[in-house]
């Protein structure tokens, strides 16, 4: 120890898993795993470092202390909520490396599955969505739930964000967005427990600018964009960090790209899941940029985006921005391939307007008179 | 005759008038207070009183009081939580409607003492004549010059108001009430910070029981030495019990705290019995968080003591063999009650009340209201006994407040003590639609095992 180096900011040393490190004094002790990495850091589903207020609903990351603090060692008699909780001098808490804490916490992800629709094949969260990642690492196999689960009643929130009541957890983030990002409040909690549920008092009334970064905010696929809905897989498309010159944003974003077609335009997430934040600010996107920038031309393109390498979406191999060569022509020997035959003419299937029908198509939809006329 | 100190009074004609109040020594102790007396003073007495909130929890209220932050050029608050909406309790609102210049008396020392010179009644809003009662108390205490500025010429201002709620439990949890006070959603706050340094406007609030507050009049008055010989141990004072079910005579009681449970359940002073002879099956002794009790261990501790009336006795055992004070709804079943349904009937209740912030309450609580229906209409499983105590197992202690507690324990209670019952549904599940379980060997004296003698 050199007694030169002296702190400005008073620290505070905090074991967790074994690992003990020095944090500023008043971290949470979910900050304070954050700081180790790894496995050591607790699953967060309603926390946002960015929005205050927000943390202490979902429960996942209960932690258990071993020690309360140097001075009173007594262990805490509950499991708390690591979000919530700041590290005292001497604090030793256990994460995975406790049994009481894997049990509440898998116990958690069944609370959190029990009424979850679990339509991934039809979401667009899915591959981005942390209530998979949670289940996944988390959770145990299967449910032992054997009822019906919980429906709302549809509504439209408007032209930019799709609303799935079903499957929200409720972490209120999206409602400390539109509570400290944007100046009207038109979005909150109606209704209680289980019958609680998201909404904007007055429909469709979200049309603030910075409303779509509720999509950003939103663990799950509850609110998504619109327009990228049904669009694509996310791990089909090419993350690439692009920016550019925003009278009202920060104007970094990640386009999510399929060629050079621009699918949907995201803020920046950091390694948590979070809006990246430049010189201590949230990166949050205006929605001129994120809903209407759609063309690969309103963007400087600055390269591949960092995805986590556990991530499904890393599967994608993109190293850069390079057009494969175009060996048609020279295959075709200089000349033009002509098209040989409509597709729609051979294909019954597409005459037919899927999403016109009333439930899922049979036989008789594509063999009735009126289908082999369209 | 047990001693009455709250309720003595509360049926002379005309109490809810000032005058009457008056002319009856009302007031007494908030002279006493303003002119004789320092606020820490006022404090000190109801330390020595030993006296518990009775809103629930039992903690002591000169503890309380003497956590309360003080910051200079804060404001401080008093808040008196009259939300009380728990199955089974209704003591306050007897308090409120027949003498209620009892709690603004209460309020008005206690602000005192706290420094309060706004002071709130959170009242449950179907409440609704109770609230009218209470202003037309206020305004009346306002013209006579007990409330207002410059009280008695002691340089105190107080002001009183009642804030009606929109009907939800949930906002008796103290930091929901104050969210709702300050006219947002009725959520727990996460603690800490808790009241005591940031509460009602992020400023230091006390929130105390109606009854609480009443109580220290008679501290006042008597002083907190006098106050504490009444009762046992730490149960110091009387006690407003709400008693409800199958008894001959239900009602609110006030108790001193030195009298059995069966006294309490078959003295005609108090409950006057069980009514067309049936039998004691069960009891909920204080409000329905509680854990039940079959009448065994309602009657006696498992160590083969009397149990008597106090937070301790009714403790006795912990959550294994005891139950609690609570919040003093008393709650008897005789025999032809079935505790499967009374038990989802709870369940229910606390489906519909969790305010739906934390996960383990918002679906758990679902989810055990789902099986116990399943159990109660003949179309339950074995293995969904032992997941509803899986279940409540992992909602308690897990929650941002204690509602989640407060759900979980009377399921665990109910299979803990009546697995049988919950079997005899399952197995039986014809035969249970048509006729309930019985008394079966819920009051059989229990064997307490005797120490060996060498
Ligand atoms: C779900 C819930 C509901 C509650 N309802 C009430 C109530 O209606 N009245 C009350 O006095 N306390 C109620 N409490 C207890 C209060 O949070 C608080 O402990 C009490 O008002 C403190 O007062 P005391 O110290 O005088 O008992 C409730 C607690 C919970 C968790
Ligand atoms: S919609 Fe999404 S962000 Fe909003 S509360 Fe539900 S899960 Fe959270
Ligand atoms: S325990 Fe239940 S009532 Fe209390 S905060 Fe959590 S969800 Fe709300
Ligand atoms: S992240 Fe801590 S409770 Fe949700």
């Amino acid at each position: 120890m050199s007694s030169e180096t002296k702190n400005t900011v008073s620290t505070v040393k905090v074991t967790i898993d074994n690992i003990t490190i020095d944090v500023p004094a008043g971290t949470t002790i979910l900050n304070a795993a954050r700081m180790i990495g790894g496995d050591v850091t607790p699953p967060a589903m309603c926390y946002y470092s960015k929005l205050e207020g927000s943390g202490g609903k979902c429960r996942t990351c209960l932690v258990e202390v071993a020690a309360g603090s140097a001075a009173d060692p007594r262990p805490m008699p509950k499991l708390v909520a690591s979000c919530r909780t700041g590290v005292m001098e001497g604090m030793v808490v256990k994460n995975i490396t406790s049994d009481k804490v894997k049990e509440a916490r898998a116990g958690v992800v069944e609370f959190l599955l029990l009424n979850h629709p679990l339509d991934c094949p039809v979401c667009d969260q899915a591959g981005e969505c942390h209530l998979q990642d949670l289940g996944y690492e988390h959770g145990k196999e299967g449910t032992r739930y054997e009822f019906e689960r919980r429906t709302f009643e549809k509504e439209d929130i408007g032209p930019y964000i799709q609303l799935h009541m079903t499957r929200c957890i409720l972490c209120y983030r999206c409602t400390y967005v539109a509570d400290q990002l944007t100046d009207n409040r038109v979005h909150g909690i109606l209704d209680r427990g289980d019958h609680a549920e998201i909404s904007t008092h007055i429909s469709k009334a979200i049309d603030n600018n910075f409303s779509g970064n509720m999509i950003d905010v939103c663990p799950v696929g509850a609110l998504t964009d619109k327009t990228f809905r049904f669009k694509n897989r996310v791990w089909f498309t090419k993350p690439v960090y692009a920016h550019r010159d925003c009278p009202d944003c920060c104007g970094k974003v990640t386009l999510w790209q399929r060629g050079d077609e621009v699918l949907r335009v995201t803020a920046r997430k950091d390694e948590w899941g979070e809006v990246c934040s430049y010189e201590g600010k949230p990166g949050w996107i205006c929605n001129t940029c994120r809903f209407d920038k759609k063309s690969a031309s309103d963007w400087v393109i600055e390269g591949p985006a960092n995805i986590n390498r556990h991530s499904v979406i890393s599967q994608g191999h993109y190293t850069g921005l390079q057009k494969p060569k175009e060996t048609l022509p020279e295959v075709m020997g200089g000349r033009a391939p002509k098209l040989m035959m409509d597709i729609h003419d051979v294909s019954e299937v597409n005459k037919i307007e899927l999403s016109q029908l009333p439930g899922a198509a049979t036989g008789n939809d594509f063999n009735s008179p009126a289908a082999k006329e369209a | 005759m047990g001693r009455k100190l709250l309720l003595e009074k509360a049926h002379v004609a005309g109490i809810t008038t000032y005058e009457v109040y008056r002319r009856e020594g009302g007031y007494r102790s908030v002279e006493k207070a303003l002119k004789s007396m320092s606020p820490d003073q006022v404090t000190e007495e109801v330390k020595k009183s030993g006296l518990r909130g009775r809103g629930g929890a039992g903690f002591p209220t000169g503890m309380k009081w003497g956590f309360l932050a003080k910051p200079e050029g804060v404001p401080r608050y008093l808040v008196v939580n009259a939300d009380e909406s728990e199955p089974g309790t209704f003591k306050d609102r007897y308090l409120m409607e027949f003498i209620p210049h009892l709690l603004l008396e209460g309020m008005i020392t206690s602000s005192y003492a706290l420094g309060s010179n706004r002071s709130y009644i959170y009242i449950r809003g179907e409440y609704v004549w109770v609230a009218e009662i209470l202003e037309k108390a206020i305004d009346e205490a306002r013209a006579n010059g007990w409330l207002g500025k410059n009280i008695l010429g002691s340089g105190f201002d107080c002001d009183i108001y009642v804030h009606r709620g929109a009907g939800a439990y949930i906002c008796g949890e103290e930091t929901a009430l104050l969210e709702s006070l300050e006219g947002k959603r009725g959520n727990p706050r996460i603690k800490p910070p808790f009241p005591a340094v940031k509460g009602l406007w992020g400023c230091p609030t006390v929130v105390n029981n109606v009854e609480t507050v009443a109580a220290v009049v008679p501290i006042i008055n008597d002083g907190g030495e006098e106050y504490a010989k009444i009762g046992i141990g730490k149960s110091t004072g009387t006690k407003l019990i709400s008693a409800c079910g199958n008894i001959n005579k239900p009602g609110v009681y006030e108790i001193d705290m030195t009298i059995s449970v069966e006294e309490f359940i078959y003295s005609d002073e108090y409950c006057g019995g069980i009514p067309a002879g049936k039998k004691l099956k069960a009891c909920i002794p204080g409000g329905s968080s509680v854990p039940i009790l079959p009448a065994n261990l309602l009657l006696k501790t498992a160590k083969g003591e009397t149990r008597m009336m106090t937070y301790e006795s009714l403790a006795d055992g912990g959550f294994a063999s005891g139950s609690m004070m609570g919040s003093g709804g008393f709650i008897v079943l005789d025999d032809s009650q079935c505790v499967v349904r009374h038990t989802y009937s709870l369940a229910r209740f606390y489906r519909h009340e969790s305010c739906g912030q934390c996960s383990p309450c918002r679906e758990g609580t679902g989810w055990m209201e789902k099986i116990l229906w399943n159990i109660e209409t003949g179309k339950g499983k074995l293995s969904d006994i032992d997941l509803l105590w899986d279940i409540q197992r992992k909602i308690e202690g897990n929650t941002i407040c204690p509602l989640g507690d407060a759900a979980a324990w009377p399921v665990a209670a109910a299979i803990r003590h009546f697995r049988d019952e919950f079997e005899w549904h399952v197995l039986h599940p014809d035969e249970a639609q048509q006729r309930n379980y019985g008394l079966m060997h819920y009051a059989d004296p229990i064997h307490v095992p005797q120490p060996v003698m060498a």
